[in-house]
């Protein structure tokens, strides 16, 4: 048994299966529509659902939103505009019945762990995007949660910002000890924050694994593109092989090389120090991504919609079978 | 007047020009013809003062009570979901559209003396609502709540549902939301509404006159005065009517961001 344990279902929209311990913290991902958000959503009781959710023997299914003893982080995480940074920490110890001076002081604890101790007098209006997150997952993790529900934070922040919050957000999941669900469109956050991930695809897990073995053998092509990594199925059978495995030639390549197919260069953009193509294949085939030196590149003068062949030696192949379907 | 589009023509402009004539021309009149020199001994008179003070007493109580009502029902109408709740919206218009002096009668069909609820009203405890000040009251009230309920009810559809889902995963209750979070964002609309029906209760003739007479002192109100001095006594009817223009102003001024800005 589990320390949560969920079965639910938002009609329409997603319906999920996933058990998870104190500790974990669950990345949430798949493409725009799968379903995350709802999912999150129903978790807290902010949408209607079906199904059970136990977290230590309760079913929070059944309880109103302000018993089940959530944080929850929202996209645009609503922070009360009448309230300064402070008081909006310091909210949710004052509706569960604690004194405002003691209210106050755990906001301010909260506020300088997440390095915006300094800004405890403004109002929300008067914070930047990676400021105001900051302020909404200490007002979030003030009331000690033993769930903690991240609904995208760190969509529309700049990248320098995210950057740096993504590294201490880190961190306080690591010191948090309760269980964190993160919903998020980024591999990176999947990959560095959670120690687990729930794939969501078409408002269905399509995947439940740890970080490594998700972007090693992923089986949505979200997930694939996500990685970079490029995925061929044929029924439940997949293979996956990195860019930088691909080989690319002007004319059919003989000899080893037993995956090949004839295609047009789709699109070329920098990644690191190579250029990265998209080979549009021939006969509907997979859309391929291949690293290039920018010498070969311009050696065999691979501009947009130039015909080429790309090859993958069966080596640097690794085949796995989906398990979840 | 002119741009790349051509002249405005004239048989739009002439009409626009004598819409504002008749809009602007009855308030200059007004200004022009006010008793000026007469003005300080006019509102010294006791006839006047004692309309004033009660206008006033009875605009204000009546605001209160529009606030205690009617914040409770802008609340249920924008958050809670029932059946009936267009029904219940629109009885809730009704009064607003509704001529003041059919008011009144309704008012007296159900409070009067003889009333559905008067007249048991009356015989279980002696109390009776018409021609007294709190059938005034009760008569402002029935015609500012449209006001105080529609105006409350925007602010809480536009200060966002959201932030009570915020309140609720932080521990809140419903009632602790409300006053922290529901309230202080919809308060520009609350204080609008409020604005609204002192301004209408202050205006308000047809239902008070109807419902609870005209009696100095009790139920008289700057409105009912200035109707039934001005033959009598045109000064006093100006001098009145002139105060209430002023009151008038102050409430468009007070109201400015929420009507003037359209460009």
């Amino acid at each position: 048994m589990s320390d949560l344990d969920a079965s639910l279902e938002v009609p329409g929209r997603v319906s999920a299966d996933f058990a998870a311990d104190r500790g974990d913290v669950i990345a949430v991902i798949g493409p725009n529509g799968a379903g995350k958000s709802s999912l999150v959503k129903a978790v807290a009781g902010l949408v209607p659902a079906t199904g059970r959710v136990t977290l230590d023997g309760r079913n929070l299914m059944e309880l109103p939103t302000r018993e089940r003893g959530l944080g929850v982080v929202f996209q645009d995480q609503l922070l009360f505009p009448h309230l300064d940074a402070r008081d909006n920490v310091a909210y949710g110890p004052r509706a569960r019945g604690v004194t405002r001076a003691d209210a106050r002081r755990r906001a301010d604890q909260w506020l300088s762990a997440l390095g915006v101790g300094d800004l405890a007098h403004r109002r929300p209006g008067q914070l930047s995007g990676g400021q105001a997150q900051r302020v909404a997952i200490a007002r979030a993790l003030v009331t000690d949660p033993t769930l903690l529900l991240l609904d995208e934070p760190m969509s529309g922040l700049d990248v320098g910002v995210a950057t740096s919050l993504r590294i201490e957000l880190a961190r306080h999941l690591s010191e948090f000890g309760g269980i964190a669900l993160l919903v998020t469109h980024d591999a990176l956050d999947a990959l560095t924050v959670a120690n687990r991930v729930l794939v969501l695809d078409e408002g269905k897990v399509a995947q439940f694994g740890t970080p490594h073995e998700v972007s090693q053998r992923p089986v949505t092509d979200h997930v694939a593109r996500l990685v970079g990594l490029n995925v061929i199925r044929a029924g439940d059978e997949l293979r996956a092989f990195e860019p930088t495995a691909v080989t690319v030639n002007l004319t059919e390549p003989t000899g080893s090389a037993r995956h090949r197919w004839a295609g047009r260069v789709a699109a070329v953009t920098p990644h690191g120090a190579a250029l990265r193509l998209v080979v549009r294949t021939a006969d509907n085939g997979p859309e391929l991504i291949a690293d290039v030196t920018p010498e070969a590149a311009t050696e065999l003068e691979l501009t947009l919609g130039r015909s080429v062949w790309v090859s993958v030696k069966e080596t640097s192949v690794r085949a796995y079978t989906n398990r979840t379907q | 007047m002119s741009d790349s589009l051509g002249r405005a023509p004239a048989r739009l402009l002439v009409p626009a020009g004598l819409a504002t004539l008749l809009l602007v021309l009855p308030l200059v009149s007004l200004l022009l013809t006010a008793p000026w020199s007469m003005l300080g001994e006019q509102l010294g008179t006791e006839a006047l003062r004692q309309a004033m003070w009660l206008s006033v007493l009875t605009a204000t109580v009546a605001t209160g009570v529009c606030l205690l009502l009617g914040l409770p029902l802008a609340w249920v109408l924008a958050r809670v979901d029932f059946p009936g709740r267009r029904l219940l919206r629109t009885l809730v218009i009704v009064p607003l559209v509704l001529p003041p002096v059919v008011a009144g009668v309704a008012l007296v069909s159900a409070f009067g003396r003889t009333g559905i609820i008067g007249e048991p009203l009356r015989a279980a405890t002696g109390l009776s609502l018409p021609y007294t000040t709190a059938g005034v009251i009760v008569a402002h009230v029935f015609v500012s709540l449209p006001f105080v309920v529609i105006s409350i009810e925007g602010a809480l559809r536009s200060a966002h549902q959201e932030y009570d889902a915020a309140a609720a995963t932080l521990g809140a209750s419903r009632w602790h939301a409300f006053r922290t979070v529901t309230v202080p964002l919809a308060l520009p609309g609350i204080a609008a509404g409020m604005v609204l029906a002192w301004a209408r209760s202050l205006g308000e003739f047809g239902a008070t006159i109807t419902f609870a007479g005209n009696y100095p002192g009790t139920t008289q109100t700057m409105p009912t005065l200035i109707y039934l001095s001005i033959n009598s006594h045109p000064e006093a009817a100006k001098t009145l009517s002139l105060v209430l223009l002023l009151l008038s102003l102050a409430v468009l001024v007070a109201l400015r961001d929420r009507w003037l800005v359209t460009s």
